[in-house]
């Protein structure tokens, strides 16, 4: 059972994540390699903001997801406007230069030791299930996720914001001539995804080291979560980002040496059934 | 300029990346008129309509919307003038539903149609209100794409080819709605090949050939530029 709720919430870290890859993919075309960078520096914000100005855990997950996000909105307009005509291929290479140059940065300041980031003190302790213990923390990173994606699906699936953003994913020039300032909405998405991988890094900061690696490790597996779940698909990154965390979980409880790799070799089975992803539309 | 033209467009030149299409375009469209674009394949109509918006490469001239000129515009301050575009390639939304797609262009102003009053005239759409927009007929995303223009409140109508490929029914009542919106002071550019379907509703014609109006007929002019239209269009 405990490996199942540790499974739930790396699934909702993958969730969130690939959530946040999928909405920018969609709309910029860009396979943001700068992701697991974003994820660490928001976890790093909300470290740094407790230890040099004292802000508290639940003023840095609103705090650090907005400057993360911002951070996202300037690199969109520096560098990513000019490379959407071009190839995939381009924003990827920036993206992963841009993670080298963020991870490089943070490296240098403090080292790849991590930092101690501890429990607000309203969720150190936890609930006895009568079958299991569930520590509040986790329990609190899991609904968070959960409401986190929620909001996202719901305002991108039912609202008229929604509706501008998948027309704009769709045929972004002809939803530029119906009025809606386009480029404005693109620079928006970039940034919202961004945030939400900030999010996650201040969610993950209480569970794990705050280290500037921490995102290079996790991102490539959301990586893989984003393949099997298809491209692009909302509800499809979410599924699957849960999901992949309960099977890693389980797999760890069964045959603890295959849980780093079972991710890896579903992705190739999808990829061979379904190279689209799960959720993707064929083309 | 005078205060009855809507549009005004002098010396557009526009391109497709290296290529040039339009070749200093003249024309102007007074307010509630129903102005025609009439050519051959490949004359530049379409070319033209999509340059008023801001969607081909760079353009060069002037283009005047309502006393503004928006040759340096972004597309969508172009479109919050209050123009409205109905694409040759009908342009419907597939990730949104029919009732989707129609509420989807904001509003730009006021006097645009209800909802209501729109179904009332396309009562297909009203039957097909919750399919996803790609899933209707051909002639019902032609009806879709045109009403979708109806609500948001532009007061000038770009239309492609509304009426091509359409059932006669369909190309008639489509000719009844050209008239009622003229009535309520819509100002049209419709571009078209068919030539008897645009004939009785415009009130002048231009005939566009390599990207420049090479004619302009006026309404009381048809019968005495049959020829002359005969040999431009093969009509
Ligand atoms: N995206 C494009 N890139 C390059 N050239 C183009 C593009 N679109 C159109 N053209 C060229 O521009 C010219 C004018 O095309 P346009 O679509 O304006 O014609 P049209 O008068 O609307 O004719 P049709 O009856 O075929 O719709 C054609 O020669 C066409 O080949
Ligand atoms: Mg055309």
């Amino acid at each position: 059972m405990g490996q199942l709720m540790l499974g739930l919430v790396n699934g909702s870290f993958y969730a969130v994540l690939s959530l946040g890859l999928a909405v920018i993919f969609g709309m910029l075309n860009i396979i943001n390699f700068a992701h697991g960078a974003l994820y660490m520096m928001g976890a790093f914000l909300a470290w740094m903001g407790l230890e040099y100005l004292g802000i508290g855990y639940w003023q840095a997950l609103v705090l650090a997801p907005l400057t993360v996000g911002v951070f996202g909105i300037v690199i969109e307009r520096t560098m990513l406007q000019w490379l959407y005509k071009l190839d995939h291929l381009y924003g990827l290479l920036l993206t992963f230069g841009l993670a080298l140059v963020i991870e490089g940065l943070f490296t240098n300041g403090y080292g790849v030791s991590g930092q101690p980031y501890s429990i607000p003190a309203e969720l150190s302790g936890g609930f006895n299930l009568g079958f299991m213990f569930l520590p509040h923390y986790r329990g609190w990173v899991i609904l968070a996720s959960l409401a986190v994606c929620f909001g996202t699906w719901f305002g991108i699936e039912k609202t008229r914001l929604g509706a501008y953003l998948r027309a704009a994913t769709e045929n972004p020039k002809l939803t530029q001539a119906f009025g809606i300032n386009v480029p404005l909405m693109v620079m928006l998405t970039y940034g919202f995804g961004a945030a939400l991988a900030g999010f996650a890094g201040v969610l993950a900061a209480p569970v794990i080291q705050v280290s500037p690696l921490m995102g290079s490790h996790l991102i490539i597996t959301v990586f893989a979560v984003v393949v099997i779940g298809g491209m692009g698909s909302i509800l499809g990154s979410i599924l699957t980002g849960l999901g992949l965390g309960v099977i890693e979980g389980i797999t760890n409880l069964l045959y603890p040496a295959a849980s780093a790799t079972v991710v890896f070799v579903i992705m190739a089975i999808v990829l061979l059934v379904r190279p689209a992803g799960l959720f993707g539309k064929e083309q | 300029m005078s205060a009855a033209e809507y549009l005004r467009i002098t010396g557009l030149h526009a391109f497709y990346g290296e290529s040039h299409i339009l070749h200093g375009m003249d024309l102007v469209v007074n307010r509630g008129e129903c102005v025609s674009l009439l050519g051959r394949n490949g004359a530049g109509r379409t070319t033209t309509l999509r340059a008023i918006l801001g969607l081909t490469g760079s353009r060069t001239g002037s283009i005047m919307v309502n006393g503004r000129e928006t040759i340096a515009m972004a597309t969508h301050r172009i479109a919050r003038l209050g123009v409205g575009y109905c694409p040759e390639e009908r342009g419907i939304y597939a990730s949104l539903s029919c009732e989707e797609n129609l509420l989807m262009p904001p509003q730009l102003g006021s006097g645009g149609m209800s909802l209501e009053e729109i179904y009332a005239m396309f009562p297909n759409l009203f039957e097909r209100r919750h399919s996803q927009g790609t899933r209707l007929s051909g002639g019902e995303q032609q009806m879709l794409a045109m009403a979708r223009i109806l609500r948001s409140g532009a007061r000038l109508l770009l239309l492609d080819e509304i009426s091509e490929g359409l059932a006669p029914v369909i190309v008639q009542t489509l000719g009844e709605i050209i008239l009622q919106l003229k009535e309520k002071g819509f100002t049209i550019v419709l571009v078209e090949q068919n030539f008897r379907f645009a004939a009785p509703l415009a009130d002048r014609m231009y005939i566009v050939e390599h990207g420049q109006i090479a004619q302009e007929i006026a309404q009381g002019e048809i019968h005495a530029k049959k020829e002359l239209l005969q040999e431009y269009l093969g009509v």
